[in-house]
């Protein structure tokens, strides 16, 4: 009867320890989102409890998102990339300069973008893997490159406007959907990038080759990998999402010079948050983009509080050195 | 004949010992490929005018004191993001203190090196007790910096006495007051890395962290003094702008990218990312050639946006000078 | 001076200078040290050996410092101590040198002796009497000849870099100076180097623990030898009144008459594989030489002789730069190792751990990169193994004996044998027709090294190519169906299986030294 009675309270604790852990393993990431989360959906019901503000919410968050995945690819690797945030100035403002008011230019617009967005990516990944220099300086240098470039382009000042269909894939919704009531298009493109993303780092020879690189460089090339080619494609890839991230960043935001500044540090900031290591080996694409939504919601949580928008700066540091320390310290209790 | 080799040997010993970094070599050929190009585009005058010359290190001397801040925090496998918004919280409080009066410069100074100090401290605390990458660490401090200033502060805030103004714009003989500040400042991150236990520790901290562990060196206080001390030069760097703008402005660090400058003429300067090697002269030449290249792209009267772009492109090509024959492959 | 070393020397026959008494250590899951008690005397190099995971590098932490046991004394000049850190112990004048080096490459030979309590005069760090006493500490140690205070270490052989380690040790005016694997990275002629290094501290009074898995040296340096096994104490025996079979029995516990599985048949061999023709870089030169399906080819060489630099260049790390270089016939240009692995050559390199492990990445993956890194980059992989082979990582596992609760944890969690059986095991999955294998049984206990020979035999025996570098002339003779011998960078000739170790040694010594000859086989011999 006693054996019976504490062998079976010996299974639940059993039971219990199993769920503790998987507890446990889950990435901070999505208990401090939904926090945020439902603390905003209590201070506004409206805004955050119904569909229409949820989807209202993903409209700027996505964009960071897309921005952020690119970001964690080089992050992954052990690099940095630091002209994502120039990139995204790049586009808003060289397009609405090529654009020249003309709807029917918004294509070809896209498109040099991408092709311009690969080129820098090629540079990047070239100059690392051959020239040796860390691509902390090689993006650094190319940020004030392409911001340069950008502003001797369109002469110093914002040229023109964005055309509504270049600026459609940011700004509008489908309407009318069942139950989602409307879909922002930048979220399709989030989900479809996303998903696209999500196969090639998680169940592509490519993206276990760029994990190897990061966790050990010199085993990852004795073990077969073509680290500069690899490298080179990594970059490109980041450079061609900051293009795409651009694109929806300029279709809610306004054409003018600061738009993009900052973006990488952001991206960076919302990597670590979804548990990216800076230095290489780890990295996932869907708590990466929750990292993204997670720094949106605290610039959403702040304004619902009524706080000044600098405040939201403060928060954010806050909170990227909170959860990047508190994984630190687990990390090291572990082993 | 044994003369002969000991003289040799001395020769020897002194060339190793005064160890110029390569970068002065790049620093030479900015400086004449700049003013060549004077000569034949412009009016030469880099070349003529000593006045031009004074200037080149007089636009380098904020900068070049954060960066010897920097340096120091690098050398110990660390880095400083928050340097720019520390200069600008600076610049904003030493002006608003003063309010154009003199007797308020004493408790200026007095009040922004607490901050200064206190800043260091927290970056020195998260990276070593907490354990957070330098980078997030001090991406997050200065996050916190900035949104404290853009809370409080929106525009040119106070002023600073014209007594103040001495630190900018002051000369002693024909030489500027800045630059001795400047050459100050990197005399005392060369004694500090050379000359004391302080700096020793620093190299090994940044070499192997394990090894100066074991060899009873405590590394946390090492590394947290080393962010202390490149705070406070954040401080003197801003307390420098202000006395020249005559007003703090939030926008003052920012706006001078010193965060990122600061670290890329480090780099240039012979300043490995992974710590443990370099030095302040190798930084102060990468200062230089900033200099050089924004005083060459005035006289030349090139676009200010191209360069920026120039700027990129030999931030990364100095740095490859270096790195491109080393055989260990970058990340 | 003399006095007080004489005292040392007397005192040295009645008391231990060090002691440990019923030394207890416990790790989650292993007992590593079980009731130790040993003594060391002043004057005395002694000696202890043992396979991977007998205790004797916890014994060592717990001596410097780095572990504190969880029962049991120290005693120091019969005096109970304690240490709380590694530098406490070395205040206290027992100083360790760690077989990883810890030296900071970019600084001098003065700054490292002396990091962290470097000579000040006010504040400041006196650099003149820094070099001085660093030049001091040189001299005492009989190299201030070879090593000037004021070199960069960078610029130091590894040798000297070991020495600089040894006089940082002695610039704490340690009594007992602990070794691991002192001489695992050396060279022979710097091995003697140590060897009288180590004479010259013992009359100054030291006394010297001395770990190495060599027992040639053993033999040749040590007065007393203690076995440990299983955390426990086998015994102490002077060296004199043991010859080196007894040893091993002690060690293992068991007679060594299968130490190597038997060589390939003249049936076994086929074709040629592999084939150089005078094929030279930057590194190596003229070097020719065919490798046939199913044989073991030994390289045998002392370090520097360009063993792992040939391994390199075949290999694709440092490419040969003229001369050809055949596979299967067809002649290869290798630029990088991805090249050699498509012509399925595989390479288990010497530094598994820095060249082999991930440790960050799942034991699945580590195991499968060498398969995914010659596939299609964008090709779709399934978690589980290839998408044609799901089972690969299991059967693989089972067969290496990788003891892990879940292929899905990472690689760092393993302990450190079952790290180099994933290294191995990820070599054994890229299917490899050729194997290069670099040192490997470098640093393994006795009982696993007879696994990996085994191993070893068995894939030439399924009709691989085997080119096998091994700096123990034991494993050469004892695995090699021929032996290819290097000196100078450059094959020196070859030499067909069970050649002795005496011939071995001359090649490798260039046939220059025939003089040395005779030393060098007493030193050779076990």
């Amino acid at each position: 009867m006693t054996t019976t009675t504490a062998s079976s309270a010996k299974e639940i604790n059993q039971i219990l320890g199993k769920i503790w852990n998987g507890v446990r393993r889950i990435p901070p990431v999505f208990p401090i989102f939904l926090l945020i989360f439902i603390i905003l959906g209590f201070l506004n019901p409206k805004g955050y409890q119904t569909m229409n503000g949820i989807m209202t919410f993903f409209r700027p968050a996505a964009p960071l998102a897309v921005l952020a995945i690119g970001e964690m690819l080089v992050l992954a690797m052990g690099g940095f990339d630091l002209s994502i945030g120039a990139i995204v100035t790049m586009v808003v403002l060289a397009s609405s300069k090529l654009l020249a008011n003309d709807p029917e230019k918004a294509l070809p617009a896209i498109l040099i973008m991408i092709g311009i967005g690969i080129l820098i990516g090629l540079i990047n990944g070239l100059v690392v893997s051959f020239l040796k220099v860390p691509s902390f300086i090689t993006t650094l240098g190319m940020m004030l490159l392409v911001r340069g470039a950008t502003l001797y382009y369109i002469g110093g000042a914002p040229q023109g406007y964005l055309t509504d269909n270049w600026r459609q894939f940011g700004r509008n919704y489908i309407q009318d959907v069942p139950f989602f009531v409307k879909i922002p298009y930048a979220l399709i493109v989030l989900l479809v990038l996303g998903l696209i993303f999500y196969i090639l780092f998680h169940r592509t020879n490519y993206g276990k080759q760029v994990l190897a690189i990061g966790d050990n460089m010199r085993a990852a090339q004795l073990s077969g990998v073509r680290v500069k080619l690899i490298r080179v494609v990594t970059h490109i890839l980041c450079s061609v999402l900051a293009v795409l991230g651009g694109i929806l960043v300029g279709g809610y935001g306004g054409v003018n010079v600061t738009i993009g500044e900052g973006m990488e540090m952001q991206a960076i900031a919302a990597c670590v948050i979804g548990g990216v290591l800076l230095g290489g080996g780890k990295g996932n694409v869907i708590n990466v983009a929750f990292g993204a939504f997670t720094l949106q919601a605290i610039v959403n949580l702040l304004n619902q509080l009524g706080l000044p928008k600098p405040y939201t700066d403060v928060i954010q540091g806050s909170i990227i050195i909170f959860v990047v320390a508190y994984s630190a310290l687990s990390s090291q209790r572990k082993r | 004949m044994t003369t002969i080799t000991t003289t040799d040997n001395k020769l020897k010993r002194l060339a190793r010992s005064v160890r110029i970094p390569p970068v002065y070599i790049f620093l030479v050929v900015v400086f004449l490929v700049g003013g060549i190009l004077d000569q034949i585009l412009s009016d030469g005058q880099i070349f003529t005018n000593p006045l031009i010359l004074l200037n080149i290190i007089v636009r380098s001397v904020a900068l070049g004191i954060v960066a010897v801040g920097q340096t120091l925090v690098i050398i110990g496998a660390s880095i400083d993001l928050s340097v720019a918004y520390t200069i600008s919280i600076t610049a904003i409080m030493s002006s608003y203190i003063m309010q154009g009066k003199t007797e308020n410069v004493l408790t200026a100074i007095v009040g922004v090196l607490a901050i200064g100090i206190a800043i260091g401290l927290v970056n020195g605390l998260i990276v070593t007790k907490l354990k957070v990458n330098p980078f997030i660490a001090t991406l997050g401090t200065s996050l916190i910096i900035k949104g404290i200033i853009n809370a409080s502060f929106s525009n040119y805030t106070g002023s600073v006495p014209k007594s103040f103004e001495f630190f900018g714009y002051g000369m002693v003989g024909p030489i500027p007051v800045s630059i001795i500040i400047l050459l100050l400042i990197v005399f005392i991150g060369w004694f500090l890395l050379s000359r004391t236990q302080f700096g020793a520790h620093l190299y090994g901290v940044g070499g192997n962290v394990e090894v100066a562990r074991l060899s009873g060196v405590r590394t946390d206080r090492v590394l947290i003094g080393a962010h202390i001390f490149c705070s406070m030069t954040a401080v003197i760097s801003g307390l420098f702008l202000v006395s020249q703008m005559r007003a703090g402005a939030p926008w003052v660090g920012p706006n001078g990218i010193f965060d990122l400058n600061s670290i890329a003429t480090t780099v240039i300067g012979g300043t490995a990312l992974s710590g443990g090697k370099g030095g302040v002269w190798g930084t102060l030449a990468g200062v230089l050639i900033f200099g050089i290249l924004d005083t060459t792209f005035n006289q030349l009267g090139v676009n200010p946006y191209l360069k920026s772009v120039f700027q990129g492109v030999i931030i990364v090509l100095a740095v490859a000078s270096y790195t491109i024959r080393s055989k260990k492959d970058a990340a | 001076m003399t006095d007080k070393q004489e005292i040392i020397q007397e005192e040295s026959n009645v008391k231990p200078l060090l002691e440990v008494r019923c030394i207890t250590k416990k790790f989650p899951g292993v007992q590593a040290l079980d009731d130790v008690s040993l003594q060391f005397y002043s004057g005395e190099v002694h000696a202890v050996v043992g396979e991977n995971g007998a205790g004797k590098s916890t014994l060592m932490k717990i001596l410097a410092g780095a572990y504190t046991p969880d029962s049991g004394d120290i005693l120091l000049d019969g005096v109970k101590v304690s240490f709380s850190h590694p530098s406490e112990a070395q205040h206290k004048g027992i100083s360790i040198i760690y077989q990883e080096f810890n030296l900071l490459p970019e600084r001098t030979v003065a700054y490292n002796i002396f990091l962290g309590r470097e000579p000040t005069k006010a504040g400041v760090i006196d650099i003149r009497k820094m070099n001085r006493d660093a030049k001091e500490v040189l001299k005492e140690i009989g190299i201030d000849k070879i090593i000037s205070p004021t070199a960069v270490v960078s610029s130091l052989s590894v040798a000297e870099q070991q020495l600089v380690e040894i006089a940082k040790a002695i610039s704490f005016k340690s009594q007992v100076l602990i070794m691991d694997e002192p001489t695992a990275a050396l060279t022979y002629t710097e091995v003697n180097l140590l060897d009288n290094l180590i004479k010259r501290l013992k009359t100054r009074g030291m006394a010297i623990i001395f770990i190495s898995h060599r027992l040639i040296e053993v033999f040749a340096i040590a007065e007393k030898i203690t076995v440990l096994k299983d955390g426990k104490l086998v015994g102490t025996v002077m060296t004199k009144d043991v010859n080196p079979e007894q040893l091993v029995q002690m060690m293992v516990g068991r007679e060594l008459d299968h130490y190597f599985p038997p060589l390939g048949q003249p049936e076994d061999f086929g074709e040629v594989v592999l084939s150089v023709r005078g094929a030279s870089n930057q590194l190596i030169h003229d070097i020719s030489f065919d490798l046939r399906k199913g044989e073991v080819l030994g390289v045998a060489g002392l370090q520097g002789s360009g063993r792992t630099e040939l391994a390199q260049a075949l290999f694709g790390v440092e490419p040969f730069k003229t001369g050809t270089l055949t596979i299967n016939g067809k002649t290869s240009k290798f630029r990088q190792p991805y090249f050699a692995i498509k012509n399925r050559i595989g390479f288990v390199t010497e530094d598994r751990k820095s060249e082999g492990i991930f440790s960050r990445q799942p034991i699945r993956d580590n195991m499968l990169l060498t398969i995914r890194s010659i596939r299609n980059m964008f090709g779709l992989i399934h978690k589980d193994g290839t998408l044609r082979d799901r089972k690969i990582v299991p059967t693989l596992g089972n067969q290496l004996d990788i003891r892990t609760s879940s292929y899905d944890r990472d690689v760092q969690f393993l302990s450190g044998g079952n790290q180099q059986k994933v290294v191995l095991a990820k070599w054994l999955a890229s299917n490899a027709k050729i194997f290069i294998f670099d040192e490997p049984t470098r640093g393994i206990d006795v009982e696993s090294k007879a696994s990996i020979h085994d191993m070893i035999r068995g894939l030439a025996k399924q009709g691989t190519a085997i080119l096998m570098i091994s700096s123990e002339l034991p494993e050469v003779i004892g695995m090699s169906d021929r032996i290819l011998v290097m000196a100078d960078r450059t094959l020196m000739g070859e030499l067909p299986a069970k050649a002795s170790e005496e011939e071995i040694m001359l090649m490798a010594t260039g046939h220059k030294k025939i003089g040395n000859s005779a030393e060098t086989s007493a030193v050779g011999k076990e």
